[in-house]
């Protein structure tokens, strides 16, 4: 039979893995554009399950995801998340990142507009099983210690962990953890206070969402 | 008839492809801390598995032996990136937890060791029966390893199952010691291998046991029928 002939030759082998590529390329374009919605709706609800649990309901009445800005911080843009109850600015959120043992440990910060913090979770991390996850809230209350806590209180001096002779616990055999944690937490707040009259303008509404993703889209063109 | 029998023997048992082939190595040591996780890696492996050796075997009669291998690291790497999109856009808690390992089902060589050992010879329909069967023998390898790490290193078993299955499944979920102090080494990477080397040997023991007793019952069976 021809095939078999066929099957050697060079023009036929580009053709088949050619084709094979096309084919596998539009399936996954297809999935992409199937999948995008879901996963964009499942990230949003990611976060906004992430901020209700550093920052009480009853301290906000605004849909944190689009009262969001950008805002430099060590070089970098930062997203942040702005707070309010009826018009007025209570609460600021953002995400923090501390150098921890095994790798970053991910966290979102939640700082009250008069300077103490709502709220602070750990996100993703790497820490070691069995003892630097205790930042992890279901596996320990340590990181709600931190609620109500503000640059004042404890003062400056004690934004440490007892084994340097500050205020907060550390974990039976992980320092290193709670240290860099709170370290970053400490930065955090001083940053907040240096930027405080940017967090705290209210932002603009997007008055109309609408016209603006259409405006969008016709730039896309 | 018999042919099923065998591929299911071989997938399930006598050529598992962790406990025999010793394959796909790197995802159970860096999944199985919980027999939840094993359960899902196992399962995303099964689909992907079964979709490479469908498509594979269906169009091997194309397939020129000299690109047979990058046509087969195409089809699975598209089958895993379909996987990995759909996790995560219908699964998100359970992409949280797996969508690291996801991606490495690609470097799983038993899937194109499947391809090129069995797809490529094979009808679809066996195929298909040979890939099901893998797949629930990868499963439960990892379900196995899972479960070993996990009671002896958290003392739970089956943790966060209503993540991976639903709110319904959440009674699989078992706390076998309560207050247990964890026991940190098998939770952590070398505990895959510790696992892994001791199911191994559970696994040999008792084929040993079995053709023992197989050699046993042959020279009795004999003087019987004389």
């Amino acid at each position: 039979m021809s095939l078999a002939l066929w099957k050697d030759r060079l023009d036929y082998q580009s053709l088949l893995l050619g084709s094979v590529v096309l084919i596998t390329c539009v399936a996954l374009a297809l999935a992409y554009q199937l999948t995008r919605e879901p996963i964009r709706l499942a990230l949003e609800q990611d976060l906004l399950n992430s901020f209700s649990r550093v920052l009480p309901d009853a301290l906000y009445d605004n849909d944190l995801l689009t009262s969001q800005a950008v805002i430099e911080r060590d070089g970098r843009p930062l997203t942040w998340y702005q707070a309010r109850l009826d018009g007025e600015v209570t609460a600021v959120v953002f995400p923090i990142t501390a150098q921890g043992y095994a790798g970053n440990i991910e966290m979102l910060l939640a700082i009250e507009a008069n300077g103490d913090i709502a709220g602070v979770r750990v996100l993703v991390h790497q820490e070691t099983p069995g003892l630097g996850d205790k930042i992890e809230e279901a596996r320990d209350p340590w990181i709600t210690e931190f609620s109500g806590t503000s640059l004042s209180n404890p003062p400056s001096a004690l934004w440490g962990v007892k084994k340097d002779g500050g205020h907060f616990d550390q974990f039976t055999g992980a320092t290193i953890t709670p240290r860099v944690i709170v370290r970053e937490i400490h930065r955090s707040l001083e940053f907040f206070t240096r930027q405080q009259a940017v967090f705290l303008t209210p932002l603009a509404e997007p008055d109309l969402s609408t016209s603006s993703e259409e405006a969008q889209e016709v730039s896309d063109d | 008839m018999t042919d099923y029998s065998r591929l299911a023997k071989d997938g399930l048992w006598s050529n598992n492809m962790v406990f025999a082939q010793m394959l796909a190595l790197c995802p159970v040591m860096a999944v199985t801390a919980t027999a939840t996780n094993g359960l899902g890696m196992g399962l995303a492996t099964l689909f992907v598995l079964v979709g490479a050796n469908l498509i594979i075997s269906s169009i091997r009669h194309l397939i020129s032996q000299a690109i047979r291998i990058p046509v087969y690291i195409v089809i699975i790497a598209t089958l895993v990136t379909l996987t990995d999109m759909l996790i995560n856009a219908f699964a998100y808690e359970l992409y949280k937890v797996l969508g690291l390992f996801i991606a490495l089902i690609v470097v799983n060589c038993a899937i194109l060791g499947r391809a090129e050992a069995f797809a490529s010879k094979n009808t679809v329909w066996t195929s298909f029966v040979d890939s099901v069967m893998m797949g629930i023998g990868l499963t439960w390898a990892l379900v196995a390893i899972g479960g070993f790490r996990e009671i002896l290193g958290s003392g739970t078993l089956f943790a966060n199952a209503d993540l991976l299955l639903g709110e319904r499944f959440g009674f699989l979920e078992i706390t076998l010691i309560p207050d247990y102090p964890g026991f940190l080494i098998l939770l952590l990477p070398p505990g895959g291998f510790i696992a892994v080397g001791f199911l191994l040997v559970l696994k040999r023991w008792i084929d040993r046991k079995v053709e023992t007793r197989a050699q046993k019952a042959t020279p009795a069976a004999d003087p019987q029928e004389a």
